[in-house]
């Protein structure tokens, strides 16, 4: 079942969280999710808010083992932390006592490479994100745009086959973001790293992906439809917006993906309404 | 400026109201006898002199050297044992849950009367000072890395790991400073309590050093020189706090200060 085109398959993933409100019955967050990314493939997995998005990069990420299930990374099955991958967090995750070129080199120091050649990869990575000029600056010192961008040269320095990003964008206003997804487009096509994409904004999905995986609302979270996005390449996110074809994708995307958009608000809402 | 200003007059106030209430010439409005209240609360002028005298007739630079050699070495050893106990207790966590209790116990305890117990342990030298000071240094600061271990972020943590991070990195690169914050935080506190326990082992039982001169003194009744230790103490302890904050101000950079955009 495992062919090396795969970089990254999650197979029957399940995953149950004890919850602290019923210690008896636990919380399944997901159930029976399987995924595939073949390598050089950019993959968007969207859902409802809460589905269960962040625990499924987690579980590929190798940071949260399943309860059942398997991870596999190029057909090995995964133990411990996925080494081949790099993953930009939902939350702000840099290290505050660290200034932004610290931030960037980290990984390579932990790697044991020199602090010269460390420094010089850095500063080339922060260019590239457009800091070239805030370096010596520490996390609280710059903007949320800006820390999400040292975000993600800290993640591309280290040169990772796999890149797992949780929703990277989603704090960026609507220029900065337009322009940092075109940046990732030209160097994932530049050169073609597996990618797993989160999001909550389906037009963002499309604009960026080769494949849409859509999961259902949770609880027992599980893919409920794949879309493949014809689109040619390359593209400009700004303007492949406005072509037929993706507007003809995003409304049968939608489509499928509105009842379970519905159930998660009214999950969500159930609560208060039986009180 | 102006607040300087408005600290210095507040300071010269009390300090006239001071040297009038208890000057033996000006009639006394609650005490019989005209000397009863500079018995009881000593003269400004009286407790500077002795200040000076001290200073200029250098007899207390011997005393002052012990009790900051104390203070200096019970700080010292405290924060390093109360750093190292905290990161491995943080880190350890069956160890911690085995230990909680004792813990809890020992923090609970009023540590000052442990004075007696190193006095006989350690004899009436500097060793059962410093052992007063380590025992109440040591638990502020163990508190505070314990806590700082355990509240690092979980997300700044796991980031650490995604970048390659082994267990020693994470301890050298995660989790020491972000307890070092929560250290600098106790430190203010601690550097004032190794302070205490140097005094107070002075006081106790000692031949020397400022709590061996406030304890003389107080049994010849002699209040000036009570105060004037007193104040010479409070401005020592001031300058290790000037000292802590200098420090941290150096090494916690990255850290956030309300209201830090600079005005012109
Ligand atoms: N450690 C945990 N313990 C208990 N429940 C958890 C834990 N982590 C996640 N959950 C639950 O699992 C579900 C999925 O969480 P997850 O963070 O994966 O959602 P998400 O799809 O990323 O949401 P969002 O779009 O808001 O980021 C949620 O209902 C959450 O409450
Ligand atoms: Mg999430």
């Amino acid at each position: 079942m495992s062919d090396s085109a795969c970089s990254l398959e999650l197979d029957r993933i399940t995953c149950r969280f004890s919850s602290r409100d019923a210690p008896g019955t636990p919380y399944i967050a997901l159930a029976e999710a399987s995924l595939t990314v073949r390598t050089g493939e950019f993959v968007a997995v969207v859902g409802p808010t809460g589905c269960g998005k962040s625990t499924l990069l987690n579980v590929a990420a190798g940071l949260l083992a399943p309860s059942s299930g398997t991870v596999r990374v190029h057909g090995e099955a995964l133990i411990g932390i996925n080494r081949r991958s790099g993953y930009m967090f939902q939350a702000d995750a840099l290290m505050p006592w660290r200034s932004a070129l610290d931030n960037v080199t980290a990984g390579l120091e932990f790697r044991g490479m020199p602090r010269e050649e460390a420094r010089l990869r850095g500063h080339g990575w922060l260019q590239r994100v457009g800091l070239g000029g805030f370096a010596t600056r520490y996390p609280h010192q710059l903007s949320g745009g800006m820390r999400k961008r040292v975000a993600l040269a800290q993640m591309l320095v280290l040169d990772p086959e796999i890149l797992l990003m949780d929703e990277p964008f989603s704090a960026l206003d609507i220029q900065t973001r337009q322009l940092m997804e075109n940046e990732l487009l030209a160097l994932w096509s530049a050169n073609r790293k597996s990618v797993i994409f989160i999001t909550h904004d389906l037009e963002e999905a499309i604009s960026l992906a080769d494949r849409v995986v859509v999961l259902s609302a949770g609880p027992a979270t599980h893919p409920i439809g794949e879309f493949v996005i014809d689109l040619p390449r390359p593209r400009d996110v700004a303007e492949v917006r406005l072509t037929p074809r993706f507007v003809e994708l995003h409304t049968q995307i939608w489509h499928a993906m509105k009842g379970e958009v519905m159930k998660a608000y009214a999950a969500q809402y159930a609560p208060v309404d039986a009180r | 400026m102006k607040i300087r200003a408005a600290q210095l007059l507040l300071l010269f106030a009390f300090v006239l109201a001071w040297g009038l209430l208890t000057d033996p010439r000006v009639p006394g409005f609650y005490f019989d006898n005209p000397d009863k209240a500079a018995f009881f609360f000593g003269e400004p002028l009286k407790v500077l002199a002795r200040l000076a005298d001290w200073f200029v007739g250098g007899d207390i630079y011997p005393h002052l050297g012990v009790t900051l050699l104390e203070t200096l070495l019970a700080f010292v050893l405290g924060t390093a044992g109360g750093i190292a106990m905290g990161l491995w207790l943080g880190l350890a966590r069956t160890a911690a849950a085995i230990l909680d209790p004792y813990i809890k116990g020992l923090n609970a305890m009023p540590r000052v009367i442990l004075a007696p117990i190193f006095m006989v342990w350690f004899g009436l030298g500097m060793a059962s000072k410093v052992a007063l000071g380590i025992t109440l240094v040591f638990f502020i600061v163990f508190f505070n890395v314990y806590q700082g271990v355990r509240e690092v972020s979980p997300v700044v943590l796991a980031n650490a790991r995604m970048l390659g991070a082994g267990q020693r990195q994470l301890l050298r690169h995660v989790y020491m400073p972000s307890a070092l914050s929560w250290v600098f935080a106790s430190l203010h506190n601690s550097v004032g309590l190794a302070f205490v326990g140097a005094v107070v082992g002075e006081y106790l039982g000692s031949a020397e050093g400022v709590g061996y001169l406030i304890h003389q003194a107080e049994g010849v009744f002699d209040i000036n020189t009570v105060i004037a230790g007193i104040l010479l103490l409070t401005g020592f302890a001031l300058v290790l706090d000037a000292a802590v904050g200098w420090i941290e101000s150096r090494l916690m950079v990255w850290q956030p200060h309300t209201g830090e955009s600079s005005q012109l």
